[in-house]
């Protein structure tokens, strides 16, 4: 039954045409089907062009790296992996290394880490466990506005703001109080590493919460109901109901924070005082992987200055992109099947 | 957070719980609830600074001569940041022709034809990867793509390490929206005999349209604000400049350079770009969350 109306919808108008002897058997839809052709060419090369456009993407991946190390060619030669060993940066008489720059990448990303991942956890929890209702959405929206501002915006508010409290208030306070460990000594300019990493971790918080929110509300409720029948309290909750669920995914966000960190040019350029010597002291001007690039690219004289550039450029794609990859893994370990984000 | 096992009570002794035991117990919560609030606070604050901030220093100093006007030379009062405004616009428009057509083209790869596939994830994946390039690393690779051979910084070489920006994000959202458009509708126009791209091309894509919008805006808004792929492309320029082989002025280069500079009267016009730049992104950013909302499609796949 269900078979027969289709067959007498294509059927019947051939029917009619057929039996009378007229010698064009041919119905008017199957002249129109006939002049349209099929649409194999078509599907396939759109099928073709859409598959170009996916791999592009590879593409460019493949065409970043390949351009990267053909330019770099010079100082990989020249230095080979003591590159990263030596501390020496002089222009002039032509020796590279990029110690100094990896110690300021790293030493502000992990501060700015230490800093952005506690008050992230915080905003996260509060968001998705304990904020009323109506609060939620303008908060989330709030929070999302912050990774929505331009990082020259963040680096013109660091200028004008950041620097000189820390330069009169804050920076005067730590000496007091933690000037004993020594991670506070000398002349204190405003700008440095410090400077650097609180910018830093204003930048990364956003990124940092609103992926932490996404992983726990995918934290299923039968787990929360489970935890709380058991007599526990809203925090006992969300340590072991919550937060041990979603342990992995945390982490691969704090990941993904950490990526944007390390690659983050122009708010660190601006604030981080720009002196490739490596001091024990947070007050201390450093300099970036990302940041003497942005400084001194434009003006490299010299095709091994230009390659040393290149090189530290090679660098940093290779550190983001092992731990983008990484993190996007945690990530989706724990966000796969769930339902994805409505707002 | 912490690692240390639930510790099972023995089963024989139904003990009371302690009153200590429930004081420490219900403190923690009320701490830890304090705390987390006070967190939302602490990182609510410097974004209600910043906003405060760059509104009272930008819209003080804004004034028509911003919008109608050349930067003026080193010394000499007022000036403006029209060309860099052009500029801007001109360079999203390129990087918009070359990254949203490919981005979408990808997403509807990964939605309509690739879904499962082993490719099809490695896709995803790479576009993710993609997205979490550095700005600078774009920078210095068109600078040595296109602006080391041709000898001269241009508008269009900014055009294209934005549009590589650009792709992962419209990509990566093209294929969300794709996801909910329930394949009951595809199915429809298949059975009715439209071939497999037409369904592609006018039904999902339509379906999903308000998503692919405001994805193509987040894409947009978030290369509008980009600095360091520009420094070595666009390069900047002080005067007019509609010649896309020229360097051409761009707002945040134009707003990082006024920022380091040593004079009062470019702070003062730097706060007033960084003003305008922030109001174009959060205009398009609330514009998509208004046609996000009305876009989704009810009772999706």
């Amino acid at each position: 039954m269900p078979v027969k109306p289709a067959v007498s919808v294509v059927a019947s108008p051939a029917a009619e045409k057929t039996t009378p002897s007229s010698p064009a058997p041919v119905s008017p839809v199957r002249e129109f089907l006939n002049t349209r052709g099929s649409g194999r060419l078509a599907d396939t090369s759109f099928a073709a062009l859409m598959l170009a456009c996916a791999c592009s993407i590879f593409v460019i991946v493949l065409f970043i790296f390949w351009i990267l190390i053909q330019n770099s060619h010079l100082s990989l030669a020249a230095f080979g992996w003591k590159f990263f060993t030596r501390e020496a940066w002089d222009p002039v008489s032509g020796d590279f290394g990029a110690l100094p720059f990896i110690y300021g990448t790293l030493a502000t990303s992990l501060l700015a880490l230490a800093m952005a991942v506690p008050l992230a956890l915080g905003v996260a929890i509060f968001l998705t466990e304990l904020c009323p209702r109506p609060l939620r959405a303008p908060i989330s929206f709030l929070t999302e506005l912050l990774a929505a501002i331009p990082s020259v915006v963040y680096g013109l508010w660091a200028v004008f703001v950041l620097v000189p409290i820390m330069r009169d208030t804050l920076g005067p306070f730590l000496v007091k109080t933690l000037g004993w460990t020594g991670f506070f000594e000398g002349a204190n300019f405003g700008v440095g590493l410090l400077t650097a990493s609180i910018i830093l971790a204003i930048m990364i918080l956003p990124i940092i919460s609103s992926l932490t929110r996404d992983i726990m509300t995918a934290v299923p409720h039968s787990q929360r109901e489970a935890v709380l029948a058991l007599g526990a309290t809203r925090w006992e909750m969300i340590r072991i109901g919550v937060l041990r669920n979603s342990r992995i995914g945390i982490v691969g966000a704090v990941m993904l924070g950490l990526g944007r960190a390390l690659g983050e040019t122009m708010a660190v350029t601006m604030v981080i005082g720009n002196h490739p010597e490596i001091h024990k002291s947070l007050f201390a001007p450093g300099y970036t992987l990302a940041s003497v690039i942005a400084n001194e690219f434009a003006e490299a004289t010299g095709d091994l200055y230009y390659s040393a550039l290149i090189e530290i450029g090679l660098a940093l794609f290779l550190v983001t992109i092992v731990v983008n990859a990484v993190a996007r893994l945690m990530v989706w370990a724990v966000t796969r099947g769930a339902p994805s984000r409505a707002s | 957070m912490s690692t240390q096992p639930i510790q099972a009570q023995p089963l024989g002794d139904p003990r009371k719980p302690s009153r200590a035991n429930i004081l420490r117990r219900y403190t923690a919560d009320r701490i830890v609830s304090g705390l987390a609030v006070l967190a939302t606070v602490i990182v609510l604050a410097p974004l209600a600074a910043i906003l405060f901030y760059l509104v009272y220093k930008g819209a003080s100093s804004l004034n028509l001569a911003f919008f109608t006007h050349v930067p003026a030379p080193v010394g000499e009062e007022g000036g403006g940041m029209a060309n860099a405004i052009v500029g801007s616009s001109l360079v999203l428009l390129l990087a918009s022709l070359m990254g949203i057509p490919v981005g979408i083209a990808a997403g509807v790869y990964l939605s309509e034809f690739g879904r499962g596939k082993f490719l099809g994830n490695a896709v995803r994946f790479t576009a993710d990867v993609l997205n979490g390039v550095p700005s600078i690393v774009m920078g210095i690779t068109i600078y040595s793509l296109v602006v080391k051979p041709q000898r001269h910084y241009s508008a269009l070489a900014g055009g294209i390490a934005l549009a590589i920006m650009m792709i992962p994000t419209v990509t990566r959202t093209t294929e969300e929206m794709l996801a909910t458009v329930p394949l009951a509708i595809r199915e429809a126009a298949l059975g009715l005999g439209v071939p497999k791209w037409r369904t592609a091309v006018s039904v999902s894509l339509r379906t999903a349209s308000p998503g692919i919008i405001t994805g193509c805006m987040l894409a947009f808004a978030r290369v509008a604000g980009e600095t360091a792929p520009l420094l070595f492309t666009a390069f900047g320029n002080q005067f007019w400049s509609f010649n896309l082989n020229e360097p051409i002025a761009a707002l945040p280069l134009q707003i990082f350079v006024y920022a380091i500079s040593p004079y009062d009267e470019w702070h003062r016009l730097a706060w007033a770009g960084a003003l305008v730049l922030i109001v174009l992104i959060m205009v398009s950013v609330t514009l998509v969350r208004v046609f996000a909302n009305r876009g989704v499609l009810k009772g999706g796949s």
